[in-house]
């Protein structure tokens, strides 16, 4: 998910920061994902948790998701001051020094898992600990500026959540959790791609190898349709398991009916159009590919309430 | 000019600052609130019963 700054840009160049600047750090709106999906893995759990531990449990995991994002833009500083996107984060605006944000970063990093660990369970801090590892190590400073297969393999970490928030419920791993964890994962690529065919310039300036950069546009529309391809029986497969229902289902079957036909659409057109309508089909699909996510996990709530509460009248789930 | 008692980076400090204390405030809260969860539980106890989650 994608993230624009929120803090004020009347201080910029101040190097003396607002309380709102180190919030902005933490990337709140890629946080509302984080906990949004860890909270379904937590509750989608056939386990039931004290609502205290689940509450300081998805607060710790946000916390742990707000600390790769602090990490992420002290090690992105100088591609973030080129962009247009993200030229008025903290650092870049000079609110905040990078050294600041590595200090702020590696402290929330540690306090969260360390804490995670304490409230939940082991099992849950370690998957939380590499997630912070894998996004900041390995796509940010490793892959993101290497291949354009960066955010393919990158958005694994984005995809952690719900199987931390499985573990937190459940102190392991299973089907259930690893298909939340493809769902994103598989989602992310056209999630991105769509993104960078409207943000073109600022990528190629910015001279990070997204797909549109380094194979070109038509290769990105191609990609885009069989990643979605590749989504679908993901999604669908995953209304089949004990996590799934009806409702999941015909929620699933509807927004990949959608997602593919923006995907085709995309995949038929070519710039000159895209560059006519000033690239309408691109952003209608980065926008349902919000809505596609949030849906299918949002289905996975209601399949999760209606099990708990609907039982007695034999609705939820299969 | 005047000199003005109150000048805009202290606002902005002030802000830093209680916002800070907030969070350290709700943090020690949140302690206290698994402290008590987890006593209730029984994971303090010599022979813990198989809770529901965690370890």
């Amino acid at each position: 998910m994608t993230d624009t700054s929120i803090s004020n840009p009347a201080t910029a160049g101040t190097g003396d920061a607002e309380f709102g600047d180190y919030f902005a750090l933490l990337k709140p709106r890629v946080m509302s994902l984080v906990v949004f999906t860890a909270l379904v893995g937590l509750l989608a759990a056939p386990v039931n948790v004290h609502p205290v531990i689940g509450f300081a449990s998805i607060l710790f995991i946000a916390l742990g998701g707000g600390a790769s994002g602090a990490l992420n833009m002290w090690w992105d500083a100088d591609i973030d001051r080129i962009m247009e996107r993200t030229r008025n984060r903290p650092i870049p605006a000079g609110r905040i020094t990078e050294g600041e944000a590595l200090a702020f970063g590696a402290f929330l990093a540690a306090l969260s898992v360390v804490m995670l660990g304490l409230a939940a369970n082991l099992v849950a801090a370690a998957i939380l600990a590499f997630t912070i590892f894998f996004y900041v190590v390995v796509y940010t400073m490793w892959l993101k500026r290497w291949t354009p297969q960066n955010i393919v393999i990158g958005g694994a970490a984005g995809a952690f959540p719900p199987m931390i928030g499985w573990a937190v419920a459940t102190g392991g791993i299973s089907v259930e959790s690893v298909l939340m964890f493809s769902l994103i994962f598989m989602w992310t690529p056209p999630h991105f791609w769509a993104l960078a065919l409207f943000m073109k310039s600022d990528y190629h300036e910015a001279r990070v190898p997204m797909l549109t950069v380094t194979h070109g546009r038509r290769a990105t529309r191609l990609h885009i349709l069989v990643y979605t391809l590749l989504l679908a029986p993901v999604a669908l497969g995953t209304g089949f398991t004990a996590i799934g229902g009806p409702v999941y289902l015909a929620v699933s079957l509807l927004l990949n009916a959608l997602f593919l036909k923006g995907a085709f659409d995309i995949w038929r057109r070519d710039e000159t159009r895209a560059e006519a309508d000033s690239y309408r089909a691109e952003k209608r699909l980065f926008g349902l590919s919000l809505v596609y996510l949030f849906g299918h996990f949002g289905a996975i709530l209601v399949e999760s309430t209606l099990a708990q509460f609907g039982a007695q009248f034999g609705i939820g789930g299969w | 000019m005047a000199i003005k008692v109150e000048h805009e980076l202290h606002k902005r400090r002030l802000g830093r600052n209680v916002g800070l204390g907030l969070v350290l405030v709700g943090f020690v809260a949140l302690v206290f609130g698994l402290t008590v969860a987890k006593v209730e539980r029984g994971d303090f106890s010599a022979n813990p019963p198989r809770a529901e989650g965690g370890e």
